[in-house]
């Protein structure tokens, strides 16, 4: 007879060390990061700090300059959602209308692919002769136009990637083209639509920064990146990638979380 | 066996498949009648299934006529008269147990009430009271394909079309389906035209075990089953059921392809 080993630990604290455990070796490589950055780097490899600041001045530079971050953050934050929300929206709509119209895809298809390996980001100096310098659209339009071709072709292969015997069956019921495309083509094309979707949260966040190196509000983070490695202001210039960098995670993370709340059905949303 | 009111007609059917010229199924006459089982068997690429498909309009014949309840076969998918049964469950991932087996009941314009109760009672049916709320990839695969069972029942079709719906379970799980199968039928009093490739599991379900020969697929011969009503865990051990299960085999064997059991289980199309 085998012995059967009881676990009395309380359930929550199990729960608890487990938890620990998965999160351990993450918090272990963060602070290594850290004591790096602001000790082996600078004392022991001897980077300079115009190349890479202490991690420590960094901070300092965040703290003193909250003021004018916190409004470049909120001015490049908002242009990255318009072209987010803006791209989004075209790319989804003319997947729909693709998908509806197999023709007209058939027709542009082979443009939007092409289009597709443009380096959009090149357009941007192009943008901002078309809506002025000083305008958020013009740093919109780029960020909309780098997410627009993932979403669309992300989107549009969902929308025809349903398996032949679900569609078959839809047949057998005698379905209507307007309830296979409702019952079964959307809801078959959402984990495409968020996979593109989270992607588009990244390009959005990167072609508004850019955006921004090509001119804009005096305020807006790229522009103060700019302007602070012209002034040798290394620290803050970092203390803005930060942001820069926590406001395209906060984007993605805000995807993801609707990924989570609308497709829980899907295997990535499985806990078990 | 000649039942009063034919629910199935088949007259001279014959499918080539433009790609390749492959004839599928040629000159096939059958006629189903109301309450009948009947189970469609022969060796892999017999057009077993490509029959059942043309029954359900979702092949098309080459040349012959295909009744269903009176009408035209295209007429009678419009009008809901069967419902299907994959080898696959076809079960819709984003949708919960409930919300699969309403989904034709939605198509057909059923309100939340009505729908709500005839789920519950195909629910009771199928032995699956409890999981109403349970998404599919929750489920073992024979609780799938009772969930698809249950689905293409809810509407209450005349006829069932089942192709190989238990080829991809276990012995078990698909010996306990057939007995539950069976007590369906006889509960709902439809009429069931079934695919299979396993002898056993045709004998023991039918009331006719239809035959076919492969390359092309043509009706070997038709043996009318006896064994008594409700059939059930010592059918199997009738020595009667036995004497069906050979002279099923001895007529594959005379075509040719009587070394199909195992079941071999064919590949998703």
């Amino acid at each position: 007879m085998s012995t059967v080993v009881v676990d009395e630990r309380p359930a929550h604290l199990t729960r608890l060390t487990k938890s620990v455990r998965s999160w351990l070796p993450a918090a272990v490589v963060f602070a290594t990061g850290l004591v790096s950055w602001q000790w082996l780097l600078p004392d022991v490899a001897g980077i300079e700090s115009f190349l890479l600041p202490r991690f420590s001045d960094v901070m300092d530079a965040l703290w003193t300059e909250r003021d004018a971050l916190r409004a470049g953050a909120w001015i490049t934050f908002k242009e990255a959602l318009g072209g987010l929300l803006l791209g989004s929206v075209a790319g989804i709509a003319g997947a729909l209308a693709l998908a509806r119209w197999r023709p007209l895809g058939s027709a542009l298809m082979p443009y939007f692919i092409a289009a597709n390996a443009v380096p959009v980001i090149a357009f941007a100096p192009v943008t901002n002769a078309w809506f002025g310098t000083l305008s958020p659209w013009s740093k919109i339009v780029i960020a909309a136009v780098l997410c627009f071709f993932p979403v669309l072709v992300n989107t549009l292969r969902g929308l025809t990637s349903v398996h032949p015997s679900s569609i078959e069956l839809m047949h057998s019921y005698a379905a209507s083209e307007r309830a296979t495309f409702w019952k079964l083509r959307i809801p078959t094309s959402m984990p495409f639509v968020f996979t593109a979707l989270k992607v588009a949260a990244v390009l959005a966040m990167i072609g508004a920064v850019v955006g921004d190196f090509f001119g804009g509000s005096t305020e807006a983070l790229g522009v103060a990146i700019q302007s602070s490695v012209a002034l040798s202001r290394y620290e803050v210039a970092w203390a803005a990638i930060l942001v820069a960098s926590l406001l395209g995670i906060v984007l993605y993370s805000g995807v993801a979380l609707l990924e989570r709340v609308l497709i829980r059905w899907h295997p990535a949303a499985r806990d078990d | 066996m000649t039942t009063p009111e034919t629910v199935v007609s088949l007259a001279g059917v014959t499918k080539t498949f433009p790609k390749g010229g492959v004839t599928a199924v040629q000159d096939i006459d059958l006629d189903v009648g109301r309450g009948e089982f009947i189970s469609l068997i022969g060796p892999s690429g017999c057009g077993k299934s490509t029959l059942l498909r043309i029954v359900g309009d979702l092949v098309s014949p080459s040349a012959g006529t295909v009744s269903v309840n009176g009408k035209p076969a295209a007429r009678a998918r419009l009008d809901r008269d069967y419902g299907i049964v994959f080898q696959a469950a076809v079960l819709y991932d984003w949708r919960t147990v409930t919300k699969n087996i309403a989904l034709p009941l939605e198509l057909l314009g059923w309100n939340r009430t009505t729908r709500r109760a005839r789920v519950a009672e195909m629910l009771e049916l199928v032995e699956l009271t409890g999981f109403e709320r349970h998404y599919p990839w929750q489920l073992s695969g024979g609780m799938q394909q009772r969930v698809s069972i249950a689905r293409a029942l809810s509407f209450e079709p005349a006829l069932l079309l089942m192709d190989e719906p238990f080829g991809a379970l276990d012995e078990m799980t698909r010996e306990r389906l057939n007995l539950e199968l069976l007590r369906i039928w006889a509960e709902t009093g439809s009429t069931v035209i079934f695919v299979t490739h396993s002898i056993s599991e045709a004998v023991f379900l039918s009331t006719r075990v239809v035959v076919m020969s492969p390359r092309p697929g043509k009706i070997a011969g038709v043996v009318p089953i006896d064994l008594a009503q409700p059939r059930g865990v010592t059918t199997r051990e009738d020595p009667r059921f036995f004497e069906h299960v050979t002279s099923v085999r001895e007529l594959l064997h005379a075509i040719g392809a009587d070394s199909i059991e195992p079941t071999l289980v064919e590949g998703f199309e």
